[in-house]
Parts: C-alpha cells; structure tokens; sequence
C-alpha cells in the first residue's frame, strides 16, 4: 500500500492567546493546501482529529466548522482517539484515498486548549481515561504515568536521569523548530528540580497545555508527481487499542497497543525496525517516550533508558526520536499532535528539516497514543 | 505646572513569610521564593483595613505638604478592598484628616491601578481651575484565596498623594494610558475572593499594556530611557517588574529604589504608588521618575515625574523603608486569625 503526502501546513504551537480554533485551524489548512500547490476545490474530502473542542472551547462540530471557513462542501469527518486523534485521522484519511473513493484529501488536527484554566483542562484530558475506576478516584494523566514510571524503575532500574535525559533532548531538538513552544536548553538538574507533579515526574517531565494546528494533504500514489518532484509515501499504517483504565492492563510497562500497532504497521510496509531512520514517538511524559522505544522495538523491554545514555536517539545517533522537539518541547495540542509528527516526518525525508536534519533518512515512523495506552496509531513514511 | 505637593505611605507591620505559607500547603517553598520573587508578604493587623491604611498614608502626605487640610478639594480612594460596597472609604478619610465638608470625593476600583486613576481625575480638575489641591489614594488589603498562587503574594499597604500647582516637589510632566477589556482577573460582586486567568495574566495582560503605557508616554514626551534615572512598574510579584525593565531597556539599578515587593508583596492598589514614594524618598532634584501602574481587566498608567529642589526642604519623615523595615511576623495560625479567616 501506498499513499502520498504533497504538503503539509503548520501553525506555530504556542500560547495562542489570540487566535481561536477556527484561525488555526484555517492557517494550518491554507499552508497545507499552498505547499501542495493545489486547489481548495481539488479536495474530495476532510478528516480533522480533534480532542475535545467541545469542553475546552465549546465548540462541537469542528470538521464542518473548518470545511465551512475554507469554503468547501465536502465530506468533512472529525476523527476522536483522546491524544491520538490526530493520528486516526490520519489513517482514516489513508483509507479513504486507498479505497478510490477520494483521490486529494486533507488530513488535519487542532485544539485550542489555553482557553480555560488549566486545572480544567486537566479535568478534561482526563476524559481520555476510564472516568468511572480512574478520574473518579482522583487520578490525572501525570499520576497515572508516574505510576508506569515508578514500575518501570522498579522493574528494569531506569532512573530518575534517564527520564530528565528525554526532556533535554527533547528540548534541544525544539531549539531548532521554529513551530516548538519551547525553544530553550534545559539541564537534567533544571527537570529534576522543578516542581514537583507527581512523583517522580516533575513539571519538566510533563508536555505542555498548547494551541495550535497541522494539516497534510494525502494523495493517490499514482496522481503525487502532478504535485510535487518530492512526494512522501505512506507505507504502512497499524492502530491498536487496548483497556482505558491502566490497572485492567496485561502491565503497567508496555503498552501493548502500541506493541501491536507497530507490528501491524512495520508488517504492512515490508520492513522490520532495522530499517527506520527515524521516529517520532509520544511523549507526553518523559517515561512515555523511554517505554514507546521499547515496544516499537527500538530496543529490548527495559533498556529504553540506556538508549538515551548511549545517545542512540540523538540526532546524529543510530536512530533519532523526536527530532522536532516532541511533544515535551513543540508542545501537544492533542488533536493536532498526530499530525505535526507526520509533518515533521515529511519535512525529514524530503531533507528540508534546517539545523535538525536527519542525515539520509529514508524511512520514518510516527507513534501516536490516546489516553495512557488505550489507543496506539503507528505510520510508517518512505521517500 | 502640575505635581506632587506631598506624598506619604503607610505599610501595616506584620509580615508573613513564603515558608510558613507553603508548609500550610505542603508546598515547596524554595521553588515559590524563586518563582515569584518574593520573601515575604505585609498583613494587616485584626483592626486594620483600607480606610485605616489610607489615612495613615494621608496624614503623612499631609504633613510632608504642610497644607491646611481644609484647602484639599477632592479625595479619591483607590482599592479593590473597600471596607464597604455602598459607602465611601474616601469620606472616611476626608473627615479623620480634618478636611472639613468642602471637597468631592469618591472610591475608585480599577484592579490595581485605580490609585493612578485618581491622580490623573485630580490632575485634570486641579488643570481646570475647579480645586487647589487634590488626594489621591492606593491602598488594599489584598485578598487571596487560601492555598492559591496569590496567598503568598496579596499583602497590604497604601500610598497618598497631594497634587496640587504650587510648592511642588516633584512635577508630573505628562501622563499616559491604554485600556482594553482583557480579563487576566477579576472578582464578581459579593464573591470573598479574586480569580485570575493563570499564565493569561503575562504577556497578554501584564506585559501588553506596561508596555503600551510606557512606550507611549515616552513617545509622547519625546524621552527615552536614558532620560530617566528611576522606574517604577506595578509589582504583582517580583518576577514581572524585572522582565518588563529588562524589555523596555532600563538596567535594574533604576527599579531597585523602588522595588519593595520581595520584602512586603503586592500590595495592589498600592503598589505603584509605595513604590513610587520608596523612590521620591530617595530621589535627587532634577532627577526624572517613570512610574507605570497597571491594573487587571485590564490598562496601565504612565507618568513622568520630575523632582524639583523643594523635595530637600519638604522630605518626608516616614520613610518608605522605615515601614518595610518596621515589622513582626505572625505563624500562619495568627495570619488566619488576623485575616479573619477563622
């Protein structure tokens, strides 16, 4: 299988204290459908992955509120997996290319989160868990990934460096993305001494609530090159799910979601991990990142830690992760984070990716989770 | 010309520290006092409320004037802490200061600038020939709601102004104000405590209009930084005050006569104005001020002030950093009690 990306579009991610959902959304689409050098009227159709527009902004019917402003009557399908919204939507935009049902179609994501204060916020994230044996007894996103961070240590002896290893890499990559929210080096002393969230992550171990919006526009493989010289392919797609509640889980240190997602994805594409050049991976918390390099096979169970003292997933190391920041540093609009990914991803193999640029990537993966696990979207990209 | 005839302040004596605070809360002291800047808060005593604090800071402005308090025609109170909803803090301070009946006044609200508000109201009717001398007055008990970021920073404290055309010792060169409705925070009538918009009380609010007002006082006037030899912005923490010179280009020695939020908090409605007065206490003559309040919901107020050689004569006795230096603390057991929260 193969569907092609001709452009992408994004906004910056930020505090966007004045721009609504609606102007990010529209500045992302319009970026998107400029790069591929088409039309609004060439696209057959529309998936936006989008969160929780309706709590955060009040806003319900968010894909016909984009179609609308970009004065299009087309199919327009918002696409909801929590944090990995943005990654359905990406696959549901694969499928309706591959069934010759739509020949262009925009794929895009956005949430507008900074609208209300933060301890809502919290709250309505925490719909992306099992609100009845998980939110009831107080539980929030942070304090569940403390809870795989703290089995994880026991289990395989990561430490506390480790994990702050993930935000200052991940800080690093962001210094050089123009869209990153957060564009400042940090040390691994500055994460393990900021305030504390829930022990043993700390407020640098945590991605940031953020405003901002992605759009990539797919295409049949065979149309691509009336586009563009460069198109980007998607090879293989895999989605997995698995409980909502984290305690009704096989372990608390893999997330067999994201497990199955990558062996359906690396399966459909023809190729094994050996051949990914880079990836990037959901961290929404440091651990998060260290557990995703271990179930997409980067590594054995366990030794995700070691991968970042060995530098492996630096740029310029075996295998990069999150080369544009990640969600720890370019922030994480939820809906909109599955898409950036795939954005970034292009921009790699196309070599357009300025000062973190992978050197001779040839094939990238994106890892996008909902919830603590119960959702895991894996792509795979090829020049 | 139009100036400062006398100025007075008055800062309650008890003091809180951030540790006490946060070991109510569990919280981490250490990562507070680096974040907001701030060691220690006023808290006014059981008896002590805006009215009490006003007159305090008026009596001393009165004296430093040396003016028939009978000759004041206005007196405006600026405060988010009125003691009443319906009934004028500014008459209770026009009659403890012998100001006899022949004066207009009125309690103004305008988050934490709406003592600025007032000088500029006398200003303008000390211009039309309508009074001989004005007051102005920023002072608050601040409110913070228990456990919230603003517990360890809302204090109490107040600032008065005697504006007038003659025997000034410093003069106010030109004023400027932006306003916009932004809300960073706010309290609804009848709510105990304020609400803010988190970090949508930085740049959008803060940052914004500091930067408006100043930017366009010095625009206005045809004055640039090196124009000034103090600033003074509004201190809703010591974090803010000190990005925003650093922003407009003014080094820390023009804020640090002036800065007194580390050692007594934000004192709102005060704010700019104590440190305003903390800055007159030490200012030379000739030397030129830059003070801009801002106030929530949201606009600032910008002033140039220049000192003139009276300021010699007339220096005030109670000084600025007399009452930060004059205090007691109180456990947070006692702040409760004093608070009237218990």
């Amino acid at each position: 299988m193969k569907v092609a990306i001709i452009g992408i579009g994004l906004t910056k991610f930020d505090e966007h204290w004045d721009k609504n959902l609606r102007e990010l959304a529209i500045e992302a689409g319009t970026k998107a459908i400029e790069d591929a050098g088409i039309r609004g009227r060439d696209l057959n159709a529309m998936y936006i992955g989008n969160m929780s527009a309706g709590r955060f902004i009040g806003q319900e019917h968010v894909a016909a509120l984009v179609s609308g402003e970009l004065g299009l009557s087309i199919p327009a399908v918002r696409v909801e997996g929590a944090c990995a919204s943005g990654g359905l939507a990406l696959r549901e935009g694969v499928f309706s290319i591959l069934s010759g049902q739509n020949d262009i179609v925009l794929v895009g994501g956005a949430e507008k989160m900074t609208d209300i204060m933060p301890d809502y916020v919290t709250t309505t994230l925490m719909g992306a868990a099992d609100q009845e044996w998980e939110a009831y007894y107080g539980l929030t996103f942070p304090s569940l990934y403390a809870m795989i961070a703290r089995r994880h240590m026991f289990e395989f002896g990561t430490t506390r460096e480790q994990m702050a290893k993930v935000a200052v890499k991940n800080h690093h990559n962001g210094c050089m993305n123009p869209i990153a929210q957060f564009q400042n080096e940090i040390t691994i002393k500055d994460v393990i001494n900021s305030t504390m969230v829930a022990d043993p992550l700390t407020l640098l171990d945590c991605s940031p609530i953020t405003d901002g919006a992605a759009a990539v526009i797919l295409c049949k493989a065979e149309l691509a090159k009336k586009y563009t010289d460069t198109p980007v392919y998607i090879i293989g797609t895999g989605q997995a799910s698995d409980t909502l509640a984290l305690h009704d889980r096989r372990s608390l240190t893999t997330l067999d979601a994201t497990v199955k997602a990558a062996q359906m994805a690396y399966k459909q594409a023809g190729i094994t991990v050996k051949d990914v050049s880079l990836a990037e991976v959901h961290d929404c918390f440091t651990i998060a990142e260290i557990v995703a390099t271990e179930d997409l096979g980067f590594c054995k169970k366990g030794d995700g830690g070691k991968l970042l003292d060995e530098g492996v997933t630096e740029i310029g190391g075996k295998i990069p992760v999150n080369t544009s920041g990640g969600l720890k540093a370019v922030g994480h609009p939820v809906g909109a984070t599955g898409i950036k990914q795939a954005a970034e991803i292009v921009m790699q193999l196309k070599g357009e990716a300025g000062k973190r640029q992978v050197k001779d990537a040839k094939i990238g993966l994106t890892h996008n989770v909902g919830g603590s696990g119960a959702t895991a979207v894996v792509h795979i990209f090829s020049r | 010309m139009i100036g400062i005839v006398g100025y007075g302040g008055y800062i309650p004596r008890f003091r809180i520290r951030v540790e006490d605070i946060a070991a109510v809360w569990g919280a981490d002291a250490d990562s507070i006092k680096k974040g907001l800047n701030i060691e220690e808060k006023s808290v006014p005593s059981i008896d002590e409320d805006t009215a009490t604090i006003s007159v305090e800071a008026a009596l001393n402005a009165l004296k430093m004037a040396g003016i028939n308090p009978k000759e004041i025609g206005a007196i405006y109170v600026g405060s988010e802490s009125h003691p009443y909803a319906v009934k004028p803090t500014a008459t209770i301070v026009g009659e403890a200061i012998g100001a006899g009946i022949e004066f207009t006044a009125a309690d103004i609200e305008f988050a934490c600038k709406a003592g600025t508000a007032g000088i500029q109201m006398v200003m303008g009717l000390i211009k039309g020939g309508y009074i001989k001398y004005g007051l102005a007055i920023g002072s608050d008990t601040a409110q913070g709601k228990p456990g919230d970021a603003l517990e360890y920073t809302a204090a109490a404290g107040g600032a008065a102004y005697i504006i007038g055309s003659k025997d000034i010792i410093a003069e106010i060169e030109g004023t400027y104000s932006c306003s916009t409705d932004t809300p960073d925070f706010w309290r609804r009538d009848t709510a105990e405590y304020p609400s803010h918009g988190g970090r949508f009380t930085g740049i959008p609010a803060y940052f914004r209009h500091v930067i408006t007002a100043t930017g366009g006082l010095m625009h206005k006037l045809k004055l640039k930084q090196s124009d000034f030899d103090f600033v003074v912005f509004h201190m809703p923490n010591g974090k803010f005050p000190v990005r925003v010179a650093k922003m407009l280009g003014f080094d820390m020695e023009k804020v640090n006569p002036g800065f007194i939020i580390p050692k007594i908090g934000n004192t709102y409605s005060g704010s700019s104005l104590l440190g305003l007065a903390a800055t007159l206490d030490v200012a030379k003559p000739g030397q030129r001020i830059l003070v801009t309040s801002y106030g929530s919901g949201a606009g600032s107020d910008s002033f140039s002030i220049k000192v003139t050689d009276l300021i010699e004569k007339k220096r005030n006795t109670k000084k600025i950093q007399d009452y930060v230096k004059n205090k007691k603390y109180v456990s947070y057991g006692e702040y409760t009690r004093l608070r009237r929260t218990i």
